[in-house]
């Protein structure tokens, strides 16, 4: 496996166009599922012997159920905006990686059989047949777009190509061709409640051992409680933070606002997961499925309230699609936004001046913030637009000084991806997320250049592991990424504490003036 | 795919982790470990031991944190650290320790 370190690109400026390089990743392909996973999440377990006729079929049913994919095959003009705003495009030269490149492999095939100059003058129009060879050519890179949407927010037609993307995956789905990563996290969920397979009881003992971590390192007893019925809050957050670094510091930071708070709260063991792999394969049947599960915990917990943790699809799931999906929450108090973003929860507190922090506890980190896609692009937070960017950076300004955003065009709604979203994290596709990675390495690269920035936060489980990854193959700590949360959990300074006694117990005033 | 110890062969999957758990063997371990190009001594048993004992309690491999408190508590706190599992292991207490202790790899965003 190549880990990617020795031919990297190096770019003067974060969105610096490449020379093209014919070919760079073909023939790239992430490890395919085998049957047992197909199983669990409704597919052929491996490649229909009638697998054409069963992809066009696929693919007419898609453009007749969603006339949106419909129309993002029908209207493009190549007018070629999209071409250069995909990190995999800038990082891996490839120019099938050119975002309307990459989906004209699956319009040239519907024009092909569903338009009327593709099926007369299949030559006069771009139009192919569908042969094994063009299947495995969007198995390798439709795997090679982790659906972030940048390149949509530049088209002037609006076309939403991570749509395409989906739908192709659906259609590889479909036929026996599915991704082992992500379907066998879907399995793991549908089996256990989260990506991870951690079952309840080493939940209760992971979250147990955190416990005993607060109270030694605080003096205060900070409770994390699982499955507890009754409590008003029922938390959502990717299992990484369970589990993985810097995730878990985040976890610490949730529960330590919750605390000061006064809110009663709980984990639930069998929707122990934000994240639903489901959206990535365009699944809508396991995208519900596994929703489903967190309105039974709701349910079954009595609880008043969901919050989402730091995790960026779920992000998107739970703010754009949870009641389609799992709705209505007519027994949540309404008084409260459904779903809430821990973010929003957080930013509340602060206004309402329930939360104090030393800030100087994070003075020895000059940090910038990574705007994760999903969040980005398609969500919001908070009551006025633009919250989804806005809330996270003044809970950050709130709890550290040094504070230094990127370079506009790498920022907010043109945030550029991590490098491992869309259900690309995977070890065997490390090569492609290191690629993916460097328009946003040069951007970090700029202000530590510029600013001495040291740390890079995010509020998406995805992108902390990526960014874990990859950080050290451009000259940074692994753990030079961190979690929103953490640095709250850093600054906080919990009631009863010694460093509460230290402080007084004013308030700090809130510097934030954006 | 499959490891040859001592003249048998254990099963593999594409990423190198043990079909089959109940495989596992010592000399299993020192064979994946020359693979992925450690060379296992007494700190690197006693990480795959402690994975091996959790794993038997939980089913399931212990996060980076607890593993790392259970390596401190044993060894002290210069060796029961991040930073110091990853000079241990290079890609990862979490996935490459796993793999050679013959548990199932950690999968998710992590």
């Amino acid at each position: 496996m190549a880990d990617g370190a020795d031919d990297l690109r190096k770019m003067d400026h974060p969105l610096d166009i490449p020379c093209l390089k014919h070919g760079a990743m073909e023939g790239l392909a992430p490890f395919i599922a085998a049957p047992e996973h197909q199983d669990k999440v409704g597919f052929p377990g491996e490649l229909l012997p009638d697998w054409k006729e069963k992809a066009l079929e696929k693919m007419a049913e898609l453009a007749e159920k969603n006339r949106a994919f419909q129309v993002y095959l029908e209207i493009c003009v190549k007018c070629g905006a999209c071409t250069d705003k995909c990190h995999y495009f800038l990082g891996t030269s490839d120019p099938k990686n050119m975002p309307v490149a990459r989906q004209d492999l699956l319009r040239s095939v519907y024009r092909r059989y569903f338009t009327f100059a593709g099926k007369y003058f299949p030559w006069l129009v771009g139009a192919r047949d569908l042969t094994k060879e063009v299947l495995d050519e969007w198995y390798s890179y439709y795997h090679q777009c982790s659906e972030c949407r940048r390149c949509s927010v530049f088209c002037p037609y609006g076309i939403d190509t991570a749509e395409v993307t989906m739908a192709a995956r659906e259609i590889l789905d479909s036929v026996g061709v599915g991704q082992k990563y992500s379907n066998e996290i879907i399995g793991k969920v549908k089996d256990v409640g989260n990506n991870l397979g951690l079952n309840p009881k080493a939940l209760r003992a992971t979250l147990e051992d955190l416990e005993e971590e607060l109270e030694e390192d605080t003096g205060v007893s900070v409770r994390i409680p699982l499955d507890e019925k009754g409590a008003d809050i029922l938390l959502v957050t990717p299992s990484a933070d369970f589990f993985a670094e810097p995730h878990i510091d985040g976890l610490l930071g949730y529960a330590k606002v919750f605390h000061e708070a006064g809110v009663s709260w709980t984990v639930s063991s069998y929707a122990s997961e934000a994240a639903n792999f489901g959206l990535f394969i365009g699944s809508y049947e396991n995208m519900r499925e596994i929703s489903q599960r967190i309105r039974k915990a709701a349910q079954d917990l009595g609880v008043k309230r969901i919050i989402f943790g730091e995790c960026g699809h779920a992000w998107r799931v739970a703010y754009s699609y949870l009641n389609t999906l799992a709705g209505p929450w007519d027994f949540l108090d309404q008084n409260y936004p459904i779903p809430q973003h821990i973010m929003e929860f957080t930013w509340g507190e602060i206004q309402k001046g329930t939360l104090k922090f030393d800030k100087s506890q994070n003075d020895h980190i000059r940090l910038t913030y990574h705007d994760s896609c999903n969040v980005a692009r398609a969500s919001r937070m908070g009551d006025t637009p633009g919250g989804q960017f806005e809330i996270p950076r003044n809970v950050i300004k709130t709890v550290c000084n040094n504070y230094f955003d990127m370079a506009d065009e790498t920022i907010r709604e043109s945030t550029l991806c991590c490098g491992g979203g869309g259900g690309l994290l995977t070890d065997d596709l490390m090569d492609l997320r290191t690629k993916g990675s460097i328009p946003r390495m040069t951007a970090l690269q700029d202000v530590t250049e510029e600013h001495g920035v040291t740390h890079m936060a995010a509020i998406c489980a995805i992108c902390k592991t990526q960014f874990s990854k990859v950080m050290p193959k451009f000259g940074y700590d692994m753990d030079s990424v961190v979690s929103v949360h953490q640095l709250v959990s850093n600054a906080i300074i919990l009631t009863g504490s010694e460093d509460d006694e230290d402080a007084g117990n004013g308030p700090e005033e809130d510097t934030s003036d954006e | 795919m499959a490891y040859e110890v001592n003249g048998s062969t254990v099963e593999h999957d594409e990423e190198g982790y043990i079909t089959n758990l109940a495989d596992w063997t010592k000399e299993l371990a020192d064979v994946i470990a020359e693979t992925e190009e450690i060379d296992m001594n007494e700190e690197h048993w006693a990480v795959v031991n402690f994975l091996r004992e959790y794993y038997d309690e939980y089913q399931i491999a212990p996060a980076v944190r607890v593993l790392i408190k259970a390596i401190k508590k044993e060894m002290g706190p210069e060796k029961g650290n991040n930073k110091y599992m990853y000079e241990l292991f290079p890609y990862g207490p979490a996935k490459q320790a796993c793999k050679i202790a013959g548990l199932p790899k950690p999968t998710g965003c992590v």
